[in-house]
């Protein structure tokens, strides 16, 4: 029963992320953003910080901060999900709350994997100053990986949490601050020192300090705090947040789950009929 | 498979539901046998979805014992869930996959567990083989719910839950619809409504529902007895019509006759509907809960 689970939700995550490229809406908010950081680093490669250039420092740290918006996109999904009925469809079929799960993790990653790859590609090709060699393929895999599997169980406990698509605006608020401390636009070194505490609590300037230490020379450590790509202290705060989340996240869905009928859904409807209305 | 006890499908014995200090559900009592379609029959707010959401394992319920299949719902798994169809109110979920690609993968999460439905001949079943391949925000509000009672039996089901089918519904659509519903064959089916006819016309059984409360049960000729309602009995005399309600129609006509022999034209007796039934039962429970 549970491979027919794991193969449902495996095509059901297939299904999904096919359809995000087949419909204008999804595939505008595919090549929008990676398009624009893309401007981004090309307006940015000739400033430079400490003799490097701006352009090389914020590309992979772009693309830690995409990854790590893959939290983002799960926690908006189970939203969506669970306002439209699609959590109680899942809730009314056999394994379903499984196969749903599976499904997303698949359809999350697989759209965050091609959005990486619509950002990366051209600009390896318009930025100059970074190192990319045979070395810099495995650690980005494994920092990507890693910095995944962290935030998929978050985003579904943010999902869990907050029950309407209203209250997941909110959200965005936090995160964008998140984002903007965290190093991803400016060396982390430049902030004062206790915003640096703060950043290093969460994923977001890991996953930057990872994407960073695959794809810069080794030289561009020196602007990093501690001047060293620190490895293991990723792999030690990136397993700590995945570990956490994987033991809070089944709690969490499992209780959003238990509270789903026709009745909370048909309320939730209403209520959104109202809004439009 | 669990053998199901007494040949019940559904054996419900005390049910309560309690929301802080109000009592929704009273010792709510009563059963179904297999294969049998039963109504559950009440006003608004009479507490109908609070109970089928209990059978179907989706509330937790305060108190009572309840057998679905054989099992509790509240404790069941993942192989009682595939033995019971729910058909949802669907709303706008699933809008970007197709007809035909949902019901193959809701159905290949039944595999192992039942025989489910193949896509295709699912898809003809319910007469959407015309737009098997649409995206599912696409269909029309009645393609929409032909889809939800296909989504309901992909798994073949031996129980099917349908909370207030037809609400929002032309006639039309609704007709369409119950005649989805008879062709089910063997499954039990389990109705919320507070429509009368569609009780009347679908269930083997009625349940009436009113204030938390069962007020009776019965197939529709038996509710029909248990309130004697009164018939009305109407005639031409000299020209003139005449209008009597009466529970004793056939023996007031004959009285009518041997009075005045064929003097009398035009007589019509309107027994007692259903409907009237329904109504008394509800005032007459209401006025004792007072």
């Amino acid at each position: 029963m549970t491979t027919t689970a794991l193969r449902a939700g495996w095509d059901r995550g297939v299904v999904e992320l096919r359809q995000s490229f087949t419909n204008g809406a999804d595939l505008w908010g595919h090549f929008f953003w990676p398009l624009l950081m893309v401007g981004v680093t090309v307006f940015l490669r000739d400033r430079t910080f400490a003799g490097f250039q701006l352009g090389a420092l914020v590309l992979p740290s772009i693309l830690g901060m995409n990854a790590s918006m893959a939290m983002v996109s799960m926690s908006q999904q189970l939203t969506a999900d669970r306002e439209d009925g699609t959590l109680l469809r899942a809730r009314a079929t056999p394994n379903g709350l499984v196969v749903h799960l599976v499904g997303k993790i698949i359809s999350v990653s697989g759209g965050l994997v091609v959005d990486l790859a619509i950002f990366l590609v051209p600009a390896l090709l318009l930025v100059p100053g970074l190192a990319v060699d045979a070395a810099s393929w495995p650690t980005l895999a494994w920092v990507l990986a890693l910095g995944l599997a962290a935030a998929l169980p978050i985003g579904a406990v943010l999902g869990s949490v907050f029950t309407s698509t209203r209250s997941q605006g909110l959200l965005t608020l936090p995160i964008l601050g998140l984002i903007g401390i965290s190093g991803v636009f400016y060396p982390v070194t430049a902030l004062p020192e206790w915003v640096q505490g703060v950043a290093q609590v969460f994923p977001v300037y890991w996953m930057g300090l990872g994407t960073r230490s695959a794809l810069l020379p080794d030289s561009a450590a020196v602007v990093e705090i501690g001047e060293s790509w620190r490895h293991l202290e990723t792999v030690g705060v990136l397993s700590a947040w995945t570990v956490l989340g994987l033991l809070v996240a089944p709690i969490v869905l499992k209780r959003m789950a238990r509270r789903e009928s026709g009745s909370t859904v048909a309320g939730r409807r209403e209520k959104a009929l109202q809004r439009v209305g | 498979m669990v053998k199901i006890k007494d040949g019940l499908v559904l054996d419900v014995e005390g049910l309560r539901m309690r929301y802080g200090a109000t009592d929704v559900l009273h010792d709510v009592t009563f059963q179904a046998r297999p294969g049998e379609v039963l109504a559950l029959l009440g006003p608004n707010g009479a507490g109908k979805t609070t109970t089928i959401e209990v059978l179907e394992g989706f509330r937790a319920r305060s108190a009572g014992r309840v057998e679905v299949l054989g099992e509790d719902p509240a404790r069941a798994d993942e192989s009682w869930r595939a033995r019971v169809g729910v058909v949802l109110q669907s709303w706008r979920d699933h809008g970007k996959w197709r007809v035909r690609e949902l019901l193959a993968h809701l159905g290949s999460c039944y595999t192992g567990y039942t025989e489910p439905w193949d896509a295709d001949e699912l898809v003809a079943a319910v007469g959407l083989t015309a737009q098997a391949n649409q995206k599912i925000r696409t269909l029309s509000g009645g393609q929409r719910r032909r889809l939800d009672v296909a989504i309901g039996i992909v798994g073949r089901p031996e129980l099917l839950f349908l909370d207030e089918p037809t609400v929002g519904f032309d006639p039309e659509a609704r007709r369409e619809f119950h005649g989805l519903v008879r062709a089910l064959g063997d499954t039990t089916v389990l109705l919320t409504t507070h429509d009368l006819h569609e009780a009347e016309s679908l269930a083997d059984r009625i349940v009436v529902l009113d204030g938390g409360r069962i007020i009776a049960d019965g197939t529709a000729d038996e509710l029909a007895k248990l309130i004697v309602g009164e018939d009305e009995v109407r005639w031409t005399h000299d020209g003139r019509r005449f209008t009597r309600s009466t529970t004793e129609s056939t023996r007031f006509a004959f009285d009518l006759f041997r009075e005045h022999g064929d003097e009398i034209t035009e007589l019509e007796v309107r027994r007692s509907s259903l409907e009237d039934t329904y109504i008394a039962l509800v005032r007459r429970a209401e006025e004792t809960s007072r």
